[in-house]
């Protein structure tokens, strides 16, 4: 087989959220860019983006001005990966992002210094910060408390229309229920088909037949997040059309639909602006080359080419995304070996209870890096002058228990690439 | 709660479903006598929830208890023909490995002989022919008739046999008080600890088959039961390792059983002494104490996955316990015999426990103890349970690895769709497990389905099938207003016991992108404070 060895500024290694940032934001400056790792869509999962929204976790506190809640954060661990960003940048990494997405048929939707809710599929709300257009009425039917339908189908499992309005009945009263058969399928349903069809005229015709005669008073009517895959925007506006009020989705358990429309988006626009993408391959090795850039051995079992890379931005995740691994004793960082820190021995990784409100300790092991998120080494100095840590692989957050999760991803990428590009 | 409690008369009440308690339930109404079965929590809440599921040929026993040995062996053999439908009569090995003593293993032959057990020695090669698993440095080998049991499936048959005669059977409903009068038991008040509801049962006679807490039980009769409890934990593996159950050839000790249970095996267990019946976790060092010790017997039990840990207590009888106490090993030398106490001896005449004792022999304890109940009551019909076959019963069956998936394979309904996709158990299982849950058993409806079905046993411990049988709940409308949260945390809480000492590997990486789901998408962890009751 012929090599198809690689050249460039900086290699990304790691395909979630981080790494897609990471890329956008290398390709926005210019820089020549390749990205490694496998795209999942369970790592975009419900697709809203959170910024931070709880602190201290211990209390549950929950924030309506996440600006705030990350200077609360900051100020009481000042480890956290926020405290490496400043707040403009932030911003701005939100605004590229989110702007991208757009470009690319993703619209996303929110309020500029303030957190939102939307339903979750078991019923609860959830706090985030930018949500995909196609919740965003769902933001607004919960703070007016609006009478709503939500829709179910039968055959989809694990979405209970009931159940979130059972759930929030004591203080939702105007939400109401109906199960339908989905337009031309039985048996066991699966979102990605659903999606699919519903891209079809005909199916979104008849499913706004079977919706419209229980909409009755009810000002917003909520689907499960089924309304189209490639083409989402086009699916919602005719389903809203065709209903004549607003309507919105509410995510699913995953791998949702939400997750795939991510994917899709990143992969087709990030190659749109010359990302050299090496999906599916990974990092083998490394060696540092005598003018200090990288070279990697890049395949999937066995070398198949090398990467040579100026720099390099290692935004692998956690257990999850395979960036840190976990054996008995000891958590390891996959790629370089970087130290990790973390909390000493298994019985100090988890709580007793599951639901512990301190959270547990293994969700804030990670890399430690210095103030330009160059992971540190052995000796606590950058571990290479040119490797850049992002995401959820460092140290010192929760991004789970403080919903932080996307916000740290953007922040940190942005911050990384940013350096890179100034260098 | 100022209800006045609801009264119940019967001829006798059985404190505990365990398989003692479902046993004895079963034996009094197939000699006609009329019972209540009553349980703190669910069937099967204690140690007969929490064991290794082997069906002992007697062979662990021949040095240790020669008695216990031959009974295991009778038990074992007349519950193959009895109940083969909750056995899975897989054979066993015992081999011993470079190390080993060597003098246990010459005499082992001829203390299976003295017992009556058959013991067919093997060449280390022939037996790793049949268990390849088996490590190479095999010095001896031997065959007997091991077998594994499904104890859920026993009780829940026992107790459904005695319910179509008339038992009552009532979960969550724990003792709490007796009323005694002239040495007399005249009234036991049961209490739900979900609800706070109260049952008052009055009974000729009262028989107390609780297992590890017989002493708190017996306590409230102001009666002294000593008891020492012994922890062991049990590690269930991602696949079938061994076809056969593969014992260690040597004094029995720490981590020496693997266990075949269904598509898992099960290795353990543990002796450690706790002090309460109540602290039944498992923890980290016993884990990682298993596994070393198993894996000279079986080395891929080193490196492979392994799916949860849980554990039970078992109730050593104190006098027995304080005679060997001098013994090193926690409690393993210990006689592992049972205990039936006739009360009427301290001053309760109408009163009784049994205690102690294996699964293998329950149905030799319900014997003895409803021949006990039977002679105080002046009923002279003999044991039938040694005679009759135990009938197998929807309620039951659904714990058995392998049903689901077939049934809902050989229905083809295409609406019948899969909610626990790791174990295969459908809506149609649910629904009919739903019908056949005791009507009055209050508390959370998630538990008693995974009790009842493989729901949340496969590898992905819950995290997805908890919530798609909560929404299929809340459509049967079996769940209304929020308490759908508790249900989903309480069943997730309650695998995580068994999840969080093997948090390493791929069953982290799981637990990270479950707690993403449960927590990051879902907040569950926010909602604690609007839980029904505070929570458990
Ligand atoms: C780790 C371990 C491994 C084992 N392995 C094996 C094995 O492989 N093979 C074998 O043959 N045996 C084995 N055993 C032994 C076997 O599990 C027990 O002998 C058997 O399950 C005991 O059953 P039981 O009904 O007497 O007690 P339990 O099963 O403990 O039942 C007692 C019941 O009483 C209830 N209860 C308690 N207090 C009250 C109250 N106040 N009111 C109402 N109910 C109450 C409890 O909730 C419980 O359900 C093992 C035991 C352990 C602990």
């Amino acid at each position: 087989m012929e090599r198809k060895d690689v050249s460039c500024d900086v290699l990304v290694i790691g395909a979630g959220l981080a790494g897609m940032a990471a890329s956008l934001f290398a390709l926005e400056k210019g820089l020549v860019t390749a990205q490694a790792g496998l795209p999942g869509e369970t790592l975009f999962a419900s697709s809203v983006l959170d910024l931070m929204a709880v602190t201290p976790i211990e209390e549950g506190r929950l924030w309506e001005d996440p600006f705030a809640a990350i200077a609360a954060e900051i100020a009481q661990n000042p480890a956290h990966p926020y405290a490496k960003v400043a707040r403009k940048d932030i911003e701005a990494a939100f605004g590229a992002f989110t702007g991208f997405l757009a470009q690319a048929g993703m619209p996303y939707a929110g309020r500029d210094g303030r957190n939102v809710e939307i339903l979750t599929p078991v019923g609860t709300s959830k706090r985030t910060y930018r949500v995909p257009e196609s919740m965003w009425k769902a933001v607004l039917a919960m703070e007016e408390k609006a009478p709503c339908l939500i829709v179910d189908f039968e055959g989809l499992k694990g979405f209970s229309a009931r159940q979130i309005a059972e759930t929030q009945k004591a203080d939702w009263p105007g939400l109401r229920f109906v199960r339908l058969d989905f337009p031309g399928m039985t048996g066991d349903l699966y979102v990605e088909k659903m999606a699919f069809a519903l891209e079809g005229e005909s199916v979104r015709q008849a499913l706004a037949e079977a919706v419209r005669p229980h909409i009755g008073d009810a000002a917003y009517v909520a689907f499960p997040a089924v309304l189209g895959h490639y083409r989402p925007g086009k699916v919602f506006a005719e389903m809203e059309r065709l209903l004549g009020v607003g309507i919105f989705e509410i995510p699913t358990m995953p791998p949702g639909v939400t997750g795939l429309r991510l994917k899709a988006a990143f992969e087709e626009g990030l190659a749109g602006k010359g990302l050299k993408s090496l999906f599916q391959k990974l990092v083998l090795g490394c060696r540092v080359e005598e003018d200090g850039s990288f070279l990697f051995s890049m395949g999937r079992n066995a070398e198949e080419f090398t990467v040579r890379a100026k720099a390099a931005i290692l935004a692998s995740g956690r257990f999850f995304g395979k960036g840190l691994k976990a054996e008995r004793e000891l958590v390891r960082e996959a790629v370089f070996g970087l130290p990790v820190e973390q909390p000493k021995g298994r019985a100090a990784w988890h709580q007793k209870d599951m639901f512990d409100q301190a959270g547990h300790p293994i969700n804030r092991a990670g890399i430690v890096t210095d103030a330009r998120l160059r992971p540190l080494g052995a000796d606590g100095l950058p571990a290479f002058p040119n490797l850049y840590a992002a995401g959820s692989i460092l140290a010192g957050q929760d991004w789970i228990r403080m919903k932080c999760g996307a916000g740290t991803a953007l922040a940190t990428a942005y911050a990384a690439v940013n350096d890179i590009a100034a260098g | 709660m100022s209800r006045k409690p609801k009264r119940i008369e019967t001829q006798a009440l059985i404190i505990g479903a365990g398989v003692t308690g479902a046993g004895i339930a079963r034996d009094l109404t197939l000699r006609g006598v009329s019972c209540v079965l009553a349980e703190k929590r669910d069937v099967n809440a204690g140690a007969s929830g929490g064991n290794h599921g082997l069906l002992h040929s007697g062979a662990r026993y021949v040095a240790s208890d020669m008695e216990a040995a031959t009974e295991c062996r009778e038990e074992g053999a007349l519950l193959k023909r009895l109940a083969p439908h909750c056995v899975d009569d897989a054979g066993g090995l015992f081999v011993a490995v470079e190390g080993d003593d060597e003098r246990y293993v010459a005499d082992f032959p001829a203390m299976c002989a003295r017992c009556g057990i058959e013991a067919a020695a093997l060449e280390p090669a022939r037996a790793r022919e049949l268990e390849p698993a088996l490590s190479g440095r095999l010095i001896a080998a031997y065959k007997v008739p091991d077998a594994s049991v499904d104890p859920f499936m026993l009780s829940l048959d026992n107790i459904a046999d005695a319910g179509e005669r008339g038992m009552v059977f009532l979960a969550n409903a724990r003792a709490a008080a007796f009323t005694v009068k002239d040495g007399r038991i005249v009234s036991t008040l049961l209490f739900d600890d979900e609800t706070g509801e109260e049952t008052e049962v009055v009974a000729d006679q009262v028989i107390n088959a609780s297992g590890a807490w017989a002493g708190i039980v017996a306590r409230l009769a102001g009666l002294d039961v000593d008891l020492v409890y012994s922890k062991g934990t049990l590690l269930v593996t991602q696949d079938r390792i061994a076809d056969m159950v593969i014992n260690r050839l040597r004094k029995a000790t720490d981590a020496d059983i693997l266990v075949p249970g269904g598509t898992v095996s099960i290795l353990g267990t543990t002796s450690v002494t706790v002090e309460d019946p109540e602290d039944c976790r498992p923890t980290i060092p016993e884990v990682d104490h298993i596994i070393e010790e198993g894996a000279a017997m079986v080395p891929v039990l080193e490196t492979t996955r392994y799916i949860r840990a849980y554990a039970g207590v078992r109730p050593l009888f104190g006098k027995l316990a304080s005679a060997s106490s001098q013994d090193e090993d926690g409690g393993r030398g210990i006689g592992r015999g049972f205990a039936l106490l006739d009360h009427a001896r301290d001053g309760v005449v109408n009163f009784a426990t049994i205690t102690g004792g294996k699964l293998t022999t329950y149905r030799l304890m319900a014997e003895k103890a409803a021949d006990l109940v039977c002679e105080k009551l002046g009923v002279a019909a003999p044991c039938l349970t040694r005679e009759t076959p135990l009938p197998s019963h929807a309620g039951g069956k659904w714990t058995e690895p392998g049903l689901a998936p077939r049934t809902w394979l050989a229905r083809r309904d295409p609406k019948d769709a899969l909610l626990c996709e790791c174990e295969m158990v459908s809506k149609g299982v649910v629904d009919e497990l739903l019908a056949s849950m005791p009507r009055h058993k209050s508390g959370p409806a998630l538990l008693s389905l995974g009790l009842r079905s493989r729901i949340g046993k496969g590898p992905c411990q819950g995290g997805f099938c908890s919530l798609r049988v909560c929404a299929h709940l809340y459509d049967r409308q079996a769940l209304y207003g929020d308490a759908g949260i508790e249900e989903i945390r309480a069943f997730l809480g309650g695998r995580w016991r068994g999840v969080s000492p093997i948090l390493w590997g791929f069953p982290l990486m799981q637990a990270e992108f479950q707690e993403a789901l449960h927590c990051g998408l879902m907040g569950l962890e926010l909602h604690n404070h609007k839980s029904r009751k505070g929570g458990a």
